[in-house]
């Protein structure tokens, strides 16, 4: 019975995927503006049938938009950790330290109250309640990603996937345990008073509060689909060919001249610089961070979202996120059954479907291969 | 940085560290011994180790065996704990072969499919002791930390040059030491032994010449979650509790160890365990325990950067006797 239902919604997905990449560029230009502005509508939704998605309809229930941020956050997460997996092919289970990095660094050099911010007033006699403003602390939040992604991949991607993978493990859960015991990082209880982006005041408020969560989401959003447009324009460049080259094959890719190292550091870089965006957005949003934030758990969150909806697809990938982040906000209780479902998720999805819910086309002809080829070993046995 | 209470107490601090390295060559082990055989990090084995230190708890409160109990319920007790918990990682340990990685080695998945799943089932087993359980039975299953009764109280045995060795040391080290003798034994004297040796060495001619593989795969998942069931008892005679997240740090050093001594090496295991533990006592001391838990972390990423291959080398199928 599962096993036809799966094949029916294999089938069923194909022909709309074939359809879709086989449509012309004028229904598909439409169709894509009209989701972009539904998703920008998406906070007022209030219609009744289809507001039944929202969250906040029970007591209890969390604020919509709120949740919305969320997804959003976490689908720019996820977005960047798909250069890594679904496009390089490397196992990354630190994801959450860039994520970290990128909150704390637009923490520690945007609140006039952190003890970064506080020690550069004292040394250049500063002004009381310095701080770097909130855009430039952006640029600092990427360099800070691009850098430690480079320190952290130079000496573990010449190693086999699965070392990669614990190392980076380790990485994730070294970043924390050093936001918690260093005196700069504001140690346990972290930061606070972490800057809001700029924006016209209105009605007394400044544009970005707490109240007006929609006007985040929409900041996420543009911000998200944005980082899309980058990622699907490398991803069709000689940089993502290369890196599907290497995925595929390295030793065949290296003998072709893929310098297979330089492109696998900048996956690494480009995915670490994209989870310190996600990372920053989210803390600017908090306006306070602490270490224990930024568990282990929600690496393995984030490997979930881009496995179970199918990694190297964009599509997929957001699928994922959005089924990861949604469904325990929709369905509350079931919160703390949140990992336990996914553990389950994870081996059902790896075992059943190993190529994701969407996948992406050529990693689903890649695991039809393999398949294949097990199939006539067993066969000449 | 804190020299002279290091120097001042090098000696206990070693047995220290020792005591501990033990625990991680144990777990070690199971590492060592999937990866020779599938080359493959069985991500999910800390959790093996894990339910391992449930069961001891699960079957001291059976007994109803406390600090107070009499000598007979005590050894009853623990005899007892000690097969149940290395059945139960046994079990375990070939319930996650039989579930996550054999449909997969037939669909000749890529590796990090294997991981994928190794991490999936490492959530479930955490997460059923952690909520699942706690939803049908109630405490002590949860998140919060469980403490085992004490049955074997810490004396010390003897004095060794200003050392003072206790029961528990002299017992954990001992027992583990054991355990791995007896591996290395079984592997390379047995005749199952050479079967895991023949498909570590080299799967297709294994099977051509009539080795079971399942049978094999099998077989080194039970040995594996067996250690682990032992390093479980051993674990809770020294420190007394467990909880639902145990697994993770003994898991990421017993790797660590692993592939410090040489993964696919059982001696290296045993090496790397104790080096590993005696280093992390060292730091810690020199440090502070905040950092204990980095230790593993950096010396894990020194080892690859700087000799992947571990001190004794990589090779189950070399390590013959």
């Amino acid at each position: 019975m599962s096993t036809t239902l799966l094949d029916r919604y294999a089938t069923a997905r194909k022909a709309l995927a074939d359809n879709w990449a086989n449509g012309p560029i004028w229904v598909k230009l439409p169709i894509v503006l009209a989701l972009i502005s539904f998703c920008f509508y998406l906070p007022y939704l209030n219609i009744l049938p289809f507001a039944q998605i929202r969250t906040d309809l029970g007591a209890g229930g969390t604020d919509w938009s709120s949740v919305l941020f969320l997804i959003v956050i976490y689908m720019i997460a996820a977005v960047g950790l798909n250069v890594v997996i679904g496009l390089a092919g490397l196992l990354d289970l630190g994801y959450v330290g860039f994520y970290a990095l990128g909150a704390y660094s637009v923490a520690l050099f945007g609140s006039p109250s952190s003890p970064v911010t506080e020690a550069i007033a004292r040394k250049f006699d500063l002004s009381e309640g310095w701080a770097v403003p909130f855009a430039a602390c952006i640029p600092i939040a990427i360099a800070f990603a691009l850098v430690a992604g480079v320190i952290l991949g130079a000496p573990t991607l010449r190693l086999r996937g699965d070392y990669l993978a614990i190392v980076t493990m380790g990485f994730g859960e070294i970043i924390r345990i050093i936001l918690r015991n260093s005196e700069f990082t504001g140690g346990p209880s972290g930061v606070i008073g972490i800057p809001k982006p700029p924006g016209p005041e209105q009605d007394g408020r400044d544009y970005f509060n707490s109240l007006d969560v929609h006007r985040w989401y929409w900041l996420a959003l543009i911000v998200l689909i944005l980082l899309m447009f980058a990622v699907r324009r490398l991803e069709h460049s000689r940089v993502g060919r290369s890196w599907l080259a290497i995925r595929e094959d390295e030793d065949a890719a290296a003998i072709m001249g893929v310098p297979a190292f330089k492109f696998k550091l900048w996956a690494f870089a480009i995915g670490a610089a994209l989870g310190a965006i996600a990372g920053l957005l989210f803390a600017s949003k908090q306006g306070v961070v602490e270490p224990n934030g930024f568990r282990l758990n929600l690496s393995f969150l984030f490997v979930a979202m881009v496995v179970i909806g199918g990694s190297g697809n964009m599509v997929g990938v957001l699928i994922g996120a959005f089924l990861i982040t949604y469904l325990p906000e929709r369905f509350r209780g079931f919160e703390q059954w949140r990992p336990f479902a996914f553990g389950v998720a994870l081996v059902a999805v790896m075992v059943l479907r190993p190529q994701g819910l969407v996948p992406n086309r050529r990693r689903a002809k890649e695991f039809e291969d393999r398949r294949h080829e097990a199939k006539e070993a067993a066969a000449d046995v | 940085m804190d020299f002279t209470s290091l120097i001042d107490n090098l000696g206990s601090h070693t047995v220290d560290g020792l005591t501990k390295g033990a625990i991680y060559a144990l777990v070690a082990l199971g590492y060592t011994l999937v990866y020779g055989v599938l080359r493959l990090i069985n991500f999910a084995h800390s959790e093996v180790f894990m339910v391992g230190t449930w069961t001891v708890f699960g079957v001291y409160a059976v007994f109803n065996a406390t600090a107070a109990s009499g000598v007979g319920t005590v050894i009853l007790a623990t005899s007892v704990a000690l097969i149940a918990a290395t059945l139960a990682s046994a079990g375990t340990a070939l319930a996650v072969e039989r579930i996550a990685y054999r449909p997969l080695r037939k669909k000749n998945a890529p590796p990090l499919i294997f991981l994928i799943t190794a991490i999936g089932c490492s959530l479930v087993l955490v997460e059923l002791f952690g909520h699942v359980f706690r939803q049908f039975f109630g405490p002590p299953f949860g998140r919060a930390l469980v403490s085992i009764p004490t049955l074997i109280d810490t004396k010390v045995l003897f004095t060794v040059g200003g050392v003072s060795i206790t029961n528990i040391q002299l017992i954990v080290i001992f027992g583990a030491v054991l355990m791995m003798v007896l591996l290395d034994l079984f592997v390379n004297y047995s005749r199952l032994g050479r079967g895991v040796r023949a498909v570590a060495q080299d799967p297709d001619t294994a099977a051509l010449m009539g080795v079971n593989q399942d049978r094999v795969i099998m077989l080194v998942f039970v040995l594996g979650g067996a250690m682990a069931g032992v390093a479980a008892m051993l674990y809770t005679l020294r420190y007394d509790i467990t909880k639902f997240d145990i697994g993770f740090l003994i898991g990421v050093k017993a790797f660590t160890a692993a592939v410090l001594g040489g993964i696919g090496n059982l001696r290296g295991a045993l090496v790397g365990g104790l080096l590993l533990g005696v280093v992390e006592v060292y730091s810690s001391t020199l440090f502070s325990s905040n950092w204990e838990d980095v230790t593993a972390f950096v010396v894990l990423i020194a080892v690859l950067m700087f000799r992947p291959t571990g001190i004794l080398g990589e090779s189950l199928g070399k390590a013959r006797a």
